[in-house]
């Protein structure tokens, strides 16, 4: 449904500041109906991947292709028919203060040249579908946050769009609020089939609603796919910010190895416990364990500290992985259980974030 | 020194030539000031069709325009009203000089209020499939209204001060008046009595303005 093909976007150099190359060659692919997160850090280029989908940002090379539509290859008035099929809600609602809650759903109906009494009853059924129609005649100045992103929602879909873009939807949003929208999102991605990309820097917001997500940093995409392979393959860096591996002992505190089981619907731990306690006859204590649900599924991470291992505990956990058990050894004092740091990045080094900080006001 | 009864039915004349003259002016000068200020805004770099050589003609002219004491402006527009009106003598002639004067200080106004127009309401409307000039119609003028308003009312004020001036040279109205019966018969009194009228003028002038801009921002 949304398709990004090698995608290069750099901003020139301006007095202020040096060229700054906000996407690094991304290509990525959402499927129709599908409900895909983009996450990383200020700076790492996700808010310009999300306007580029409907060409608010032209990149600078690559190709975008939504609904089998190639955008960078419209012209103007081409570019302007595929936005109306490409919704789009903002962190800072953008809804227009001169213009009531219905206005504002009305405006891309009048914009589309729908005629007056067609526009009302669709205003009317937009504005029950988003939970908001006793507000219709309420001034955006008179509305909570929640409300306005509901109106704004309300809004972006007026015109039966096939995709809905969120652009940080929920970031300036109290934790009650953001439910409330996460909610309402869900159910008109049910109710209407849309396919929904969602940017945004909370991983809770990942958890709640994505189907898929890509992590990025420095413009590029790092890590990705289906939440459920994710979270089960050993060493994602996606995995890691989503459900962080629990925090390991300092150094040299206590002997004995430390095992990480990562828990999932289909992977019990019990064979493991059962593997290292009853077979193996080691001592096993839990050091600490995180239970998170993400993408309807419970998923968690348990520390384990094994105690005697003779030498039988590698190829215990060799035996464990070769039957679907996702175990890895973790070593004290480590930040986070990294089996293969060389070729997997690490995308939160607080160098790389702090250098970029600045790239999004750039970007303006 | 008794002759008010005379006086006081020229001084009401006067009075209308000046509400004429600023008003017709005004007229004008929202007419072409507006749009003005709209090209100046939307051309700027980085915004909504941005021009950098039209911007920076059009900035030049406006500054040209607004740097000019008024009093020069006049003189040196006579050929313009003559050629437009037939005359430079009277308050129908002065409207010209007054638009002229009048346009680039409304449209640095009206550039200033579009700017305070936040870019992501912009940006909204076009992800919606909104034309430019669309933008520019449904969302930068009417986000931008109550403040487009206080901006007119500033500019009437200065056209009223304008025509005053005006009267230096025979523009007609109470500016004209005080002059030649104030200043040039030494008659302080209706010195005066102008000048409370003028304060009285524009102070129901900024008031109704006020109330206007006030009303449209919070209905």
């Amino acid at each position: 449904m949304i398709e990004l093909s090698d995608v290069r976007k750099v901003f020139p150099a301006r007095r202020t500041a040096g060229e700054v190359v906000a996407l690094d060659g991304v290509s990525m692919s959402v499927a129709r109906g599908e409900f895909a997160g983009v996450v990383g850090p200020s700076g790492s280029g996700k808010s310009t991947l999300a306007r580029l989908v409907n060409l608010l940002e032209r990149p600078t090379s690559g190709t975008v292709t939504v609904d089998g539509r190639v955008l960078t290859d419209l012209d103007a008035a081409g570019v302007r028919e595929a936005r109306r099929s490409i919704g789009m809600i903002f962190q800072h609602f953008n809804l227009l203060d001169s213009r009531t809650a219905a206005g504002n759903v009305e405006h891309p109906l009048e914009l589309a040249g729908l005629g007056r009494t067609e526009r009302r009853r669709r205003v009317a059924d937009l504005l029950d579908l988003v939970g908001l129609a006793d507000r219709h005649a309420s001034r955006p100045a008179q509305l909570s946050g929640g409300q306005k992103q509901r109106v704004a929602i309300a809004r972006a879909l007026a015109a039966r769009p096939s995709v809905l873009l969120c652009d940080e939807a929920t970031s300036a949003l109290d934790p009650a609020s953001t439910t409330g929208v996460l909610e309402l999102l869900r159910q008109v991605r049910a109710e209407l089939g849309l396919t929904v990309l969602l940017i945004t820097h909370e991983m809770s917001v990942v958890r709640a609603v994505c189907d898929s997500a890509v992590l990025m940093s420095e413009g590029r995409v790092v890590d990705g796919g289906p939440l459920a392979d994710v979270l089960a393959r050993p060493g994602s860096a996606l995995a890691a910010q989503l459900v962080p591996a629990p925090a390991t002992p300092a150094v040299g505190e206590r002997g004995g190895a430390l095992v990480l089981v990562t828990v999932t619907d289909a992977t019990p731990h019990g064979a493991v416990l059962q593997t290292l306690t009853a077979e193996l006859g080691l001592s096993v204590e839990v050091v600490g364990g995180s239970v998170e649900t993400v993408a309807g599924r419970r998923f968690g991470r348990l520390l384990l500290r094994v105690e005697g291992d003779d030498g039988r505990l590698d190829p215990a956990l060799a035996r464990l992985r070769a039957g679907g058990a996702l175990v890895e050894r973790a070593a004290a004092g480590d930040p986070r259980p990294q089996p293969d740091a060389d070729d997997a990045p690490r995308p939160d080094r607080e160098p790389d974030v702090q250098r970029l900080a600045d790239a999004p006001d750039v970007q303006r | 020194m008794n002759d008010w009864s005379r006086i006081a039915p020229q001084l009401l004349d006067a009075t209308g030539e000046t509400l004429y003259m600023v008003g017709v002016a005004t007229a004008l000068t929202v007419l072409l000031g507006v749009p003005l200020g709209v090209l100046l805004t939307i051309t700027a770099p980085g915004a909504l069709a941005p021009h950098p050589l039209l911007n920076r003609v059009l900035g030049l002219v406006v500054n040209l325009g607004r740097s000019l004491p008024f009093i020069i402006l006049l003189v040196l527009v006579a050929p313009v009203t003559r050629g437009i009106v037939g005359t430079t003598i009277g308050s129908t002639a002065t409207i010209v000089p007054l638009t002229i004067g009048a346009v680039p200080f409304l449209a640095r106004l009206v550039e200033t209020s579009l700017r305070e127009v936040a870019h992501g309401k912009v940006e909204a409307t076009l992800a919606m499939g909104a034309r430019r000039r669309e933008v520019v119609r449904t969302v930068l003028l009417p986000e931008a209204l109550p403040s487009l308003v206080a901006g007119v009312t500033v500019t009437v004020v200065a056209l009223i001060s304008y025509s005053a001036m005006a009267g230096a040279i025979g523009g007609g109205g109470l500016g004209d008046f005080a002059i030649r019966y104030g200043y040039q018969q030494f008659r302080t009194d209706i010195t005066l009595a102008t000048v409370v009228l003028l304060l009285v003028v524009v102070q129901l002038l900024q008031w109704a303005g006020d109330r206007w801009a006030r009303r449209l921002a919070t209905s």
